[in-house]
């Protein structure tokens, strides 16, 4: 019963905060929305008995992706009011692409079947006797599925390497602080004691 | 019989349950209040008498009452929302601030056994909560359509997500030491750790440097000197709670406290012992584990209002620079140390495969 209630308040949220994430007026609220989807989504999980899943979810999007995303969407200066004059144009466009995409997502669930490489339906029988299944989840990732798993992490240091090439330029004029510059510093290099005689002054 | 089944057998499944976990809910969440004021208290005696002042003194014996008369004087005051704010955001903020900081002390074992919600993945729930604590801030310094409010929300989602990442691999040495992400589980590991004789990780030469490490990030996430930057006095004149008054103001101040103790809780737990004695001797169990577990409790809050009144704040980029360029690498390598430690001396042989 508090399992069917939580489930349809969580799939209720979820839906309702996923529609506000593209009809919200303002960029900010979008995603203040969308972090709600999120959240909501980690609480599905928990339900499925995947409490890791979920809480990796809630610190890498939630905690991580999602607040450099507001960051960013918070400091934008665009009128998106403008921008969205033209989407009932491009609609059918839209819904032809998501249309598309629906289609393949429906064509690999149902018809792909299993085959050499990568095992996707067989179902797993769950931890064996003494381990949690997060360390399952581990001990699973990292043998039997440590290919895919470093092909994801390669993808993702391409990726990271690619924005990084594209966005860094080096600044020129900024005044950086030299740490190893400032400790290294001796009085004998800065402080001078000199005379100065009455009335003549000193020569710097 | 447990207290959840003396309530199942009156009020009978459901109901039972549900009163059962309010009521405990509630034994946390009042003494966590209650001890938000006392920290208050102790956090400006502490630093007054850093300053040779007096501190609090007028309100109660030796002042005592002093924060809730301050408590009480803000719940009088006039809710003031700025016009150009943005309304829901704004009023949201502070009770997120607020129930996060709440929410997170589930999972924390006071006692052997003495546990709200004893998750296998403790761990990672405390790092998912205190990950979204950002939201408050830097919702409210948006929503306040104030340029300082917003500088200081700003500031708090960079220096918040930067620290993240160093107590993130932190937490996965400790993690990896104890082979469990369960908070009990993690203070049990502790037991004997060291020589047979010491409990806690922190007496242990290959997780000391960590130990260190997570108070400072302990001290960024929570927004404490020298890490108070988002809502620094002299150039944002409180940041992000600039636009706040009355009980929004007071969600937030609550909040932050809060979080400050349960940080102060969180280190003994995962470098202290926890419930533990400092040394495994039979003689000194014999004072209950609870009562442990506060004085280490206060130990560290004593330290946190030691490094607030004697470290000068940093500038952005010097903290910018300790956390991506010192913290981080320091981490991620420790992390290297500490697992290669662990499978050169057969640590993980133990674990089913």
């Amino acid at each position: 019963m508090t399992a069917a209630l939580a489930f349809w308040l969580f799939a209720v949220v979820l839906l309702t905060a996923a529609l506000m994430v593209i009809t919200a007026k303002n960029p900010v609220h979008s995603v203040l929305w969308l972090i709600t989807c999120f959240f909501n989504a980690a609480g599905l999980f928990i339900l499925l008995g995947a409490e890791f899943l979920a809480m990796l979810l809630v610190i890498v999007y939630v905690g991580a992706v999602a607040v450099l995303f507001l960051f960013v969407v918070m400091m934008l200066d665009i009128d998106f009011r403008a921008l969205r004059r033209g989407a009932l144009n491009n609609l059918p466009l839209g819904l032809f692409v998501a249309g598309i995409i629906l289609t393949e997502t429906l064509l690999v669930a149902t018809g792909w079947q299993a085959g050499q490489g990568v095992i996707v339906h067989e179902a797993l029988a769950g931890p064996p006797a003494g381990m949690s299944n997060t360390q399952w989840i581990g001990s699973q990732l990292y043998t039997r599925y440590v290919f895919v798993f470093s092909m994801s992490g390669l993808l993702l240091l391409a990726a990271m390497v690619g924005a990084i090439v594209l966005t860094h330029r080096r600044r020129i004029g900024v005044k950086k602080q030299s740490i190893a510059a400032q400790t290294a510093r001796t009085p004998a290099g800065t402080l001078g004691v000199g005379k100065a005689p009455l009335g003549q002054g000193v020569e710097l | 019989m447990t207290y959840t089944g003396w309530f199942i057998d009156q009020f009978g499944q459901g109901p039972g349950w549900f009163l059962a976990t309010l009521t405990l809910i509630l034994a946390i969440a009042f003494p966590v209040m209650v001890g938000v004021a006392m920290a208050v208290y102790a956090d400006r005696k502490i630093w007054a008498a850093m300053q040779m002042r007096r501190g609090p003194n007028v309100v109660g014996p030796f002042g005592i009452l002093q924060t809730f008369a301050d408590a009480a004087k803000l719940f009088l005051k006039e809710t003031i929302i700025p016009t150009g704010a943005s309304q829901g955001v704004f009023l949201l903020a502070p009770m997120i601030s607020f129930t996060l900081a709440l929410v997170v002390w589930a999972v924390m074992p006071f006692d052997a056994g003495l546990v709200l919600a004893d998750l296998n993945v403790g761990l990672l729930y405390v790092f998912a909560v205190s990950s979204m604590g950002v939201y408050g801030i830097i919702m409210s310094g948006w929503a306040s359509n104030s340029k300082y409010a917003f500088l200081g929300g700003l500031r708090s989602a960079a220096q918040m997500v930067s620290y993240e990442v160093s107590m993130g691999f932190i937490l996965v040495a400790v993690m990896m030491y104890a082979q469990s992400l369960n908070l009990s589980d993690i203070v049990m590991s502790q037991k004997g750790n060291v020589l047979g004789l010491l409990n806690g990780n922190i007496f242990n030469p290959l997780l000391f440097p960590l130990g260190i490490m997570f108070f400072i990030t302990a001290l960024a996430e929570t927004n404490r000197p020298p890490f108070d930057l988002p809502e620094a006095e002299a150039e944002l004149v409180a940041g992000y709670q600039v636009e706040y008054s009355s009980m929004s103001f007071a969600l937030f101040f609550l909040g932050e406290y809060a979080n400050i103790l349960f940080m102060c809780a969180l280190v003994p737990t995962l470098f202290l012992g926890g419930w533990l004695p400092p040394l495994d001797l039979p003689f000194l169990y014999v004072i209950p584990g609870f009562v442990w577990f506060l004085l280490k409790m206060a130990f560290m809050f004593f330290v946190f209002a030691w490094v607030k009144a004697s470290v000068p704040r940093y500038r952005y980029d010097q903290l910018m620079r300790l956390g991506w360029k010192v913290f981080l690498p320091l981490s991620l390598f420790w992390v290297v140390v500490v697992s290669g430690w662990l499978m050169f001396t057969g640590h993980f042989e133990s674990l089913p495969a």
